[in-house]
């Protein structure tokens, strides 16, 4: 540990990511442009959210990563290990005893609280790059609060699908103004944005971007007065705990079809498995 | 004059900026809530608080603009010193230190351009009182309502309504700091 500095990046670094974060907290939503460094990892794995977790990290933390809900994953286990090597943090998998949370497209069941800090990664933090490659006009349409194009794209949606097909990374707008893309969230998650205890952090290392939540902000997820936003799931409980109201994953079981639905959300599930509560399939093997 | 330049300083850079910045970020990302910030021992008339802020963000990269009393070799000579920071005007500065009558008028300094709201100057403003009443703000990172002691009202409600351009401001007193953001609502007390 002692061979890096604390939390590996350099104080000149962090001191730059940190100014971007706090102009990230005053202007809701807008993206901060910032000088993204290599990471000891590949674009795409989260260096976005190491170099701000790496920002906001103290040696009292006690520090937590997702990825798509689980602690478990190669992508969660390597940060997890980068910062306990780097920083010297305590680690946890526990949603409630973590200070700062580090997460790849998921936010926890669990309700989180003031003092905790929620860090995610994000691929593409520009919702409008689908829609308008080019970045010099999608800085002019944030700044002219020029959004049609994203209601036209969500109507066509409707147009062909018969309902807003958009599942996930699903365009909010903060407090009024900015359109934000939540990262690929699953739009399960996007009720959770808004009105959050917890201080919402994004990252997006390859983009080059840092964008900011502050606490009880209002959130709103872009939709028609006919065609309302709707939070959506598989029609499934949890086959290991039960849950009715987790984001669940599909987990193909054999070759024949078989099939069964799980939190996605890891330390949900175990503890709502230690307190008693079990699924159709928990224990037995998958038919 | 020389030992006072070099000391006052982080004793751990990496660990006491990390601590120092978590409570200003907490400040800015709850305006009006008040922070204990510690590690800095910068010369009069600079705050500890001041100090810490200083050293926390600043670096090469940021211009810095002394006004008032603030202004004079200790500071300049430990600013230098501390955080290589160049000192300028108050129209290139990034950020701005000084007293609140010192400070003014606002419109000397950038409130960002349209497509980059965030180039804008931070003002950190040293109070003689930093308390939990006056002042109701509301808006992002307030449940309901804080209370905090500004040293006036109108002008942060003149700021508040250029969003998304616009100041924000770091308050510090003593070994204290809060944080205004240019989104949050200013009532006078008594106007709710």
């Amino acid at each position: 540990m002692s061979d890096y500095n604390f939390a590996y990046l350099d104080e000149q670094t962090k001191r730059m990511i940190r100014r971007a974060i706090l102009k990230g907290l005053a202007i809701p939503g807008y993206q901060v442009p910032f000088a993204s460094r290599e990471m000891p990892m590949p674009y795409g794995w989260g260096t976005g959210g190491v170099q701000v977790s790496a920002a906001v990290m103290t040696p009292d933390d006690r520090f937590k990563v997702i990825d798509q809900g689980a602690d478990d994953t190669t992508n969660a286990v390597s940060i997890r290990t980068f910062f306990e090597r780097t920083a010297g943090v305590a680690t946890t998998t526990k949603t409630s005893q973590a200070s700062v949370i580090q997460t790849r497209h998921r936010i926890p069941e669990e309700p989180l609280s003031e003092g905790q800090i929620l860090v995610y990664q994000v691929p593409i933090p520009e919702p409008l790059r689908f829609l308008e490659p080019r970045e010099s006009e999608t800085r002019k349409m944030h700044s002219l609060e020029e959004y049609g194009l994203m209601h036209v794209k969500l109507y066509e949606d409707i147009s062909r699908h018969g309902h807003i097909a958009t599942s996930y990374a699903y365009p909010v707008k903060v407090e009024g103004r900015y359109v934000m893309d939540p990262s690929p969230i699953p739009k399960f998650d996007n009720p959770k944005l808004g009105d959050m205890a917890a201080i919402q952090l994004f990252g997006a290392g390859r983009e080059q971007r840092i964008y900011a939540l502050p606490p009880y902000t209002q959130v709103v997820s872009l939709d028609f007065e006919d065609h309302p936003f709707e939070a959506s799931k598989p029609d499934h409980p949890c086959a290991m705990c039960g849950a009715e109201n987790s984001y669940l994953d599909e987990v193909i079981t054999n070759d024949a079809g078989g099939r069964m639905f799980v939190c996605s959300d890891t330390d949900f599930c175990e503890a709502r498995q230690a307190a008693g509560h079990t699924g159709t399939m928990n224990g037995k093997d998958a038919a | 004059m020389q030992a006072q330049t070099l000391s006052g300083g982080f004793a751990d850079t990496a660990t006491a900026s990390a601590v120092a910045f978590r409570q200003v970020m907490e400040a800015m990302a709850r305006p009006g809530t008040i922070h204990m910030v510690t590690g800095a021992a910068p010369p009069a008339p600079l705050s500890p608080a001041t100090g810490v802020v200083l050293l926390t963000l600043c670096d090469p990269d940021t211009p810095v603009h002394l006004s008032g009393a603030l202004d004079c070799d200790a500071v300049r000579t430990w600013i230098a010193f501390h955080t290589g920071a160049p000192v300028v005007g108050p129209s290139h500065c990034v950020f701005a230190v000084g007293g609140w009558d010192d400070l003014t008028p606002l419109s000397a300094y950038q409130i960002g351009t349209p497509q980059y709201p965030d180039r804008s100057a931070t003002l950190i403003v040293q109070v003689d009182q930093l308390e939990p009443n006056g002042a109701i703000l509301s808006g992002p990172g307030i449940k309901d309502t804080h209370s905090l002691s500004l040293p006036e009202t109108r002008a942060f409600q003149l700021n508040a309504g250029h969003f998304p351009f616009g100041l924000d401001f770091i308050f510090t007193c003593g070994d204290r700091v809060a944080a205004l953001p240019r989104t949050t609502v200013v009532m006078h007390k008594g106007a709710v």
